[in-house]
Parts: structure tokens; sequence; C-alpha cells
């Protein structure tokens, strides 16, 4: 019985996975109406999937919506990784603690406001504008000053954001008495404890935490970001200890009593829907797709080619560095928000840096600048890991868990001696595919050397 | 030159002429890091100044240790431009085979067992060397098994192939480990050869009667402190010697300084890589034992923060440098033992990787490193 569940999950995931490849398909044809088309489609199956009831059966059940829901996430923390470490270069191990950044931020938010305060969206939302106000200004006053010091200008960053966070700290502390009577308390939800203002509340809340990731990847990217490959990857899985031990120690280090330190954040609200969650991948994909297409696209992609050469065509090496960094974070903001309001429960062993090896190995494995394999990997490894051989394994009776660690690095390993390109190489798929305008105008100016292996 | 591959970041100059310019602004953050610091330091040690020479004694124990690991860090970083991210993960192998060696097989008491007339201090002394000695030459076969299996046939490769198998090889012997019918995933009690001695200060030194409290107030130390303490001097020495003096250290200076050119001298660059990885990881297995020892208990995940730790004292003191590695790593112990003592637990490790980006930001050379002649 146990195996026939199985199989039936082999061949549920094996048609999300078309659903998600029709979907990008659809996206790439030109008429506005068979994009809309292609979009309401792949919505419409997977939700028919996920609502029909015969009797008893369901034909998506809870253990399969789990899967879709890390699917999606997972497509998203690893799309950014992608344009990290696929499109940029810079092999980065932090991208696991952004996602954990964004997860908890986005919860402590909802969870605030479903128990009747609002100090966490007004602190959370006013800090990420306030900075975000800070950091454009100083980024204007300091791209007059030719060859300042990265440690200044981090310096100047610093000091301006830790003041906006202290504003919004201060006005977020202000403001909230005057929300609050509108909140009303858990057991008796007020007017501003709709289903309809809960819905933009989580809204806000992934964006935010998005943006939150963003920020902090702008602050530890602008020094670190000048290491070097491998020193930065050394400095960023140092930053994701360090993410990793803040949660541990949330309520003791960091003054969050509610998230509870190492023993698990519990009672988010379950906000995230298919259609939530379809509409956020859908966003990072586009998003995806139009930045790496376009001059900045190609500026970030240079840098990986070669940043002598990029440097000498007159491109910023270090924005373009700083760019991706920032940008990928914010999707792994994005997916972390998603993440904490499907499961509910957030705990810091999730973010622990060994599973930060999962959107690594679906982007290797996808293909290294291939986001038609970014997608396609992530959902095929989290069904194939987490669903497969997680049964598998558990039927089998060994420790399951630790079996999955063991064969992470030995997968890894493999790829690297074996198949460095991974599944798509640089390959992309229907929408994903550069604009054909852009690709005959770029024949023409570019010289007909061949990308350089990598 | 040709083509060595360094982080082209790493060694980035900045542009000369306006170079000074607001460059102020970074210092006197860094400078407002280094004084809070220190104030911080100097009012706790105004007031309890025992504690502050304790908090230093446990700083030097944890920075010998280091200073075991970050040897073979350096060594192998000088020579093939590589973080062996699996070399913690060696000095666990270290200690757990120790464990076994002690635990199963009793092999400490083998001077006893064999010649029954022994005295019990020579014997100690035997047997608990033999354990050190199985550790450091199983450490020293497993880096050659692992150099030739992971890191050999990516030499040419990108730098980046190899540090994400480094890192695959890590943690392949890290959850390897925690199997069921390998090992658990729990701490385990570790099982010492020998027997630990303290003492304490408090006019004059006296033997601290085992399973007693020490007093209030007075500095403690044990002959374990004085072992790590000799033998990391002695591998510094023992290791100056091998390379400055002997033939193969002519050699992987050679190797480390020009590989192509070095190969055209007749020399084996893969034989001398070989003996780098195990003369390193040797050092590493002796630093396992003698880790678990001290602060004796082990479980499969131990290697993971003293080799980061190691790595960032390496770098801190000179990547490359034997020397610089052997210093590094004893700032690295004070900085940590202090921020234990005086912050909290957890920053430890926060401490640790801010060093490290600070010392790569400010001089990313290290304090024993020379500045890059070839580079342009």
């Amino acid at each position: 019985m146990e195996i026939l569940n199985l199989l039936g999950t082999i061949v549920k995931m094996g048609a999300v996975l078309a659903v998600m490849l029709g979907l990008i398909h659809m996206l790439g044809r030109k008429a506005v109406w068979r994009k809309a088309l292609g979009i309401a489609l792949a919505f419409g199956v997977v939700q028919l999937a996920i609502t029909l009831h015969f009797g008893d059966f369901q034909l998506f059940g809870d253990f399969d919506q789990g899967l879709l829901f890390q699917a999606v996430t997972m497509a998203m923390v690893a799309l950014g990784l992608n344009l990290i470490y696929g499109f940029n270069g810079q092999f980065s191990l932090a991208q696991w603690g952004f996602y954990g950044i964004g997860a908890y931020c986005a919860a402590d938010i909802t969870f605030r406001w479903t128990n009747g305060d609002p100090r966490g969206l007004l602190v959370v939302g006013l800090g990420t504008i306030l900075a975000g106000l800070a950091i454009l200004g100083v980024r204007r006053a300091v791209g007059r000053i030719r060859g300042i010091p990265v440690l200044s200008a981090f310096t100047l960053y610093l000091l301006a954001t830790v003041a906006a966070a202290a504003a919004a700290v201060v006005l977020g502390g202000l403001l909230a008495p005057s929300l609050a009577p509108l909140l009303g308390t858990a057991s008796a939800p007020g007017l501003l404890n709709g289903a309809l203002p809960r819905q933009a509340v989580f809204f806000l809340s992934v964006v935010f935490a998005g943006v939150f990731a963003a920020e902090v990847s702008f602050l530890f990217g602008l020094p670190v970001l000048t290491l070097g490959s491998d020193y930065f990857g050394i400095a960023t899985l140092g930053f994701a200890m360090v993410v990793k031990t803040l949660m541990v120690n949330s309520d003791t280090i960091l003054p969050f009593p509610e998230m509870k330190g190492g023993r698990g954040m519990i009672g988010i609200p379950h906000f995230t829907t298919w259609a939530w969650a379809f509409f956020f991948l859908l966003a990072s994909i586009v998003i995806m797709r139009n930045l790496v297409h376009s001059s900045t696209g190609r500026a970030v992609l240079s840098v990986r080619e070669d940043e002598t050469a990029a440097r000498v065509m007159g491109i910023n090496v270090a924005d373009s560095k700083l760019l991706a960094f920032v940008v990928g974070s914010f999707m792994a903001g994005l997916g972390g928000g998603v993440y904490a309001h499907y499961i509910g429960f957030l705990s810091p062993g999730t973010f622990d840096f060994i599973a930060g090896f999962n959107p690594l190995i679906i982007v290797v494995f996808g293909g290294l600048g291939s986001m038609t394999g970014t997608v396609v990997a992530s959902f095929g490894w989290i069904f194939f890991l987490e669903g497969f051989l997680r049964v598998l394994l558990g039927q089998l009776g060994t420790d399951a868990p630790t079996w999955r660690f063991v064969l992470y690095p030995i997968t890894l390993l493999l790829l690297m001696l074996l198949k460095p390109e991974g599944l798509f190489g640089t390959k992309e798929l229907g929408f994903l595919k550069a604009p054909r305008i852009v690709r005959r105008a770029a024949a023409e100016a570019a010289a007909p050397a061949g990308r350089k292996e990598e | 030159m040709h083509a060595v591959n360094r982080p082209s970041g790493a060694v980035k100059l900045p542009s000369s002429g306006n170079r000074a310019r607001l460059a102020w602004i970074g210092r006197a953050f860094l400078a407002l890091l280094a004084a809070s610091a220190a104030y911080l330091i100097a009012s706790k040690a105004w007031n309890e100044p025992i504690l502050l020479v304790q908090n230093v004694i446990d700083g030097l124990k944890l920075g010998f240790v280091y200073a075991l690991i970050a040897l073979g860090y350096t060594m192998v970083y000088g020579i093939v431009k590589l973080i062996n991210f699996a070399h913690g993960d060696v000095f666990m192998v270290g200690a757990f085979t120790s464990y076994f060696a002690v635990t199963k097989f009793n092999l400490h008491k083998w001077p006893q067992a064999l010649f029954p007339g022994v005295p019990a201090g020579p014997s100690v002394v035997i047997g608990s060397a033999t354990v050190i000695l199985l550790s450091m030459l199983l450490c020293a076969a497993l880096a050659v098994v692992i150099e030739r299996v992971a890191y050999k046939p990516l030499r040419e490769a990108p730098r980046i192939a190899a540090l994400i198998t480094a890192i695959g090889v890590s943690f392949f012997l890290e959850y390897f480990g925690n199997l069921q019918f390998v090992y658990t995933p729990r701490f385990i009690p570790y099982k010492s050869p020998f027997d630990t001695v303290g003492w304490y200060i408090q006019g004059g030194i006296r033997r601290m009667v085992p399973g007693q409290e020490s007093p209030a107030n007075a500095i403690t130390f044990s002959n374990i402190f004085l072992i790590i303490m000799a033998a990391s001097v002695l591998v510094l020495v023992v290791l100056q010697l091998i390379v400055r003096r002997t033939k193969i250290g002519v050699a992987m200076r050679a190797v480390s300084f020009d590989k192509p050119t070095a190969r055209l001298m007749g020399i084996d660059a893969d034989r001398v890589i070989t003996f780098t990885f195990a003369i390193g990881a040797a050092f590493a297995g002796l630093g396992g034992v003698l880790y678990a020892i001290a602060y004796s208990s082990i479980n499969t995940l131990l290697g993971i923060m003293p080799g980061l730790k190691a790595f960032v004292a390496a770098v801190l003191g000179g990547i490359g440098s034997i020397p610089g590695a052997f210093v590094g790593a004893l700032i690295m112990g004070q900085a940590e033992a202090l921020t234990m003592s005086y912050i909290s637990t957890p920053m430890r490790d926060a401490v640790a990787f801010t060093i490290l980006i600070i010392v790569l930001l400010v001089r990313p050379t290290g304090i024993f490193g020379e500045p890059d002649k070839e580079k342009a």
C-alpha cells in the first residue's frame, strides 16, 4: 500500500513538473492571451488537484501539498542562489541564512499581528523603508567620491541603517497604540484582523521579509564581496553560522521572546495558499528572467566570465556583484516568508547550514546559469529526496535523516567530478530564453568567440 | 608570470593617488571597535585580575590546539591554493581513533600487558605515545586517500569546484560518522589514556586533589595544558626544520612558489602535494587527540568549528606562512576565550568570523604574509 502511495506521489510530482514546464513554455509565447492562459491553466490545474475530493480520497493529500510548497520555496531560494553563484560566479553559502532571516522576519510580523500587536509590521515596515532610503541616500553621496575605501563606505552605510532602524523603532512604538485597538486580541479579533486585512498583512510581511533580507545582504555583501572567491565562500559560511546562532539565542541575545530560541517558534498563522505560493514563484521567475536578459544582467554575467575584461569594458564590477547578491538574497527572503506561513513552525534546526547545501546542489545540478534547470531541479530534488527517498528509507527502517546528509555530499562530489555543467548547462526553455530581438542585436555586435567554459 | 589563480579581490590594491581619501572613516570605525573591546577587557580585568589570567591560560590552551590544525591549513593552502575544508574533520577522526584505541582495544596499556615488570610511569608515557602516533598515522592515511580521490582529479578545474568538493568531503566525514552503525550523533565522554593532574596557584603551585573543588580565586592549570603547549611548540620546530632543512622541504617550497617550473626542475609535484597533505593531517590528528583529552567529550561534528577557526587563524597570520599560522592561532584562542568569558558564549563564532572579515579587508596578506610581488 505504501509502495502504491509512493508510485502515486511520483506520478503526481511528474505532473506538477510538467505543469511548471508548460507554464514556462506558455509564458514564452508572444500573444498576451496565451501567457494569461498559461498562468491560469498552471494555477488552475494544481488548485483543482488540491481542492478536489472524491469522498475520502484527496488527489493532493497533505504529504503531496507539503512537497509542493517546499518545492516552490526551494525554487525561489535556488533561483536567487543561481543569480549569485550561477550567473555572477560568487560562491555563496549565506543563502540559507537569508532564507532563515526572511522566514523569521515574516513570521514575526504576522504572528504579532494576529495576536493584536501591530508593532511587528510597523517597525519592520518602517525600518525596511527608512533603511532602504538611507542606503540609497548614502549611495548617492558616496557615488560622487571616487576611490573611497570599502570599509569607510561600509561604515557610512552602517551608520545610516542603524539610524534608520532606531527611528523605525521609535516611530513604530509611537504609532502602535493607536492601531492596537483596531486589531483586537487573539480571542476577539478586531476590525483589522478580518480575513482580507490579514491577507494584505501576509503579503506585506513576505515582501518586507524579502526587502529586509536584501538590506542585510547589502550591508554584509558590501565589504565581503571584495574578498575574492574562496574567502567570500568562507565568510558567507560564517554568516550562515552566526545567523543560526542568533536564531538559537533569539530569546536571550536578541529581544524576541516570541521566537522562543532553540525550542522553535510556534503559532505562525498558515497563510500560504497555493495562490500565494504560485504568485510569489511567478514573480520570482519573472524578476529573474527580466533581470538576467537586461543589460544589467549581461553585466552581471560578464563579471562571472572574466572580471578584468568586464572592468575594461566599463562595467562596475563591485556594483554588479552587489546587485546580484542583493537580488538573490531578496528572493531567499521571499521564499522564507512563504515557507514560514506554510509550515507554521520555525526551528533553528531547519536553517542549519548543512541544509543550506540543498539549494547549492540544486543550482549545480540544474546547471549554473540556467533558470529552467534550477526550477526543474528544485521540484525534482524535493520530490526525490524529501518525498521518495524519505519514505523509502523510512520503510527500510534506517536513520533516514542522517542517511540523507550522507547522500548530499556524495551527490555533490559526484556532480563536481562527473558533470560539472549540470543538467541543463546554460540552456533555457520557453519564457526563460533570451528574447529573440536582443539576441540578434547582440549577435551582430558581439565577437564570434564562444563563451568560456566554466 | 604564469597565471597563478589568486582570488583577484583578495589582492586588490586600492587605486593609488586618492587612496587615503576618506579612509579615516573606516579606520575610525575599526579603532572604535578595538577601543570598545579593549575597554571591555580592561574594565573586567580591573575587577577580577585572577579571572583574566585564567582566561588567558584557557585561551592559550585553545590557541595551541588551533595552531596544530592551522599548520596543516596553511601548508596545504600555500601549496595547492585550496581551502582544505575536510581538515577539521581529519582532526575529528584523530580524536575518534584515539577514543576507540583506548576504550575498545586498551592500546594505552600495551607495555604493561606485554611486559608486566614495566613501572607505571614509563608505561603510561609509552602507551599514550602509541595511541597518539596511531591517530597521527591514520589521519595521514585518510588525508592521502581524500587527496587522491577527491582533490587530484580537480587539480586543473576552477578553484571553486575544488572548494565545493572539499566541503562535500567534510560533510561526508561528519555525517557518515553519525550513522547508527558507524557511530551515534550523540556526545560521548572521552576516556583519556592518562590521568589528568591539575595544579592551582595560591601562594605557590599546589597539586589539586582529584574530585575536590579548586579553591576560589586561584589560577588553575593541568598537565594537559602543558602537554598541548609542548606538543605544538615541538611541532612548529619540527615543521620549520622539515621545510627549511630537508630535501622534501625545499621541494615543498618550490612547488608552492611555482608549480610548473618546479615540475620542470624534476620535482614530482604530486608526491610533494601528497606529502604536504599527509604531514598536515598528522598534526591535525595529534591536535584531535589532545583536544579530546582536554575537553573530554567528543562527537562527529566536533571538527567543524575548530577547523574553521584554525583557518581564520591561518589567514590572520598570513596564509602560507608557518610561524604566521602559529601566532594567528594564539590570537584566535585569546579572542575566543575572552569573548566567552566577557561577552557571551554563543558569540564566540561571530567574533571569529568578524576577525576574518576585518583582517581580509585591512591586510589581506595577514600579519606575516608578504605582499604579493608578482601580481600586477
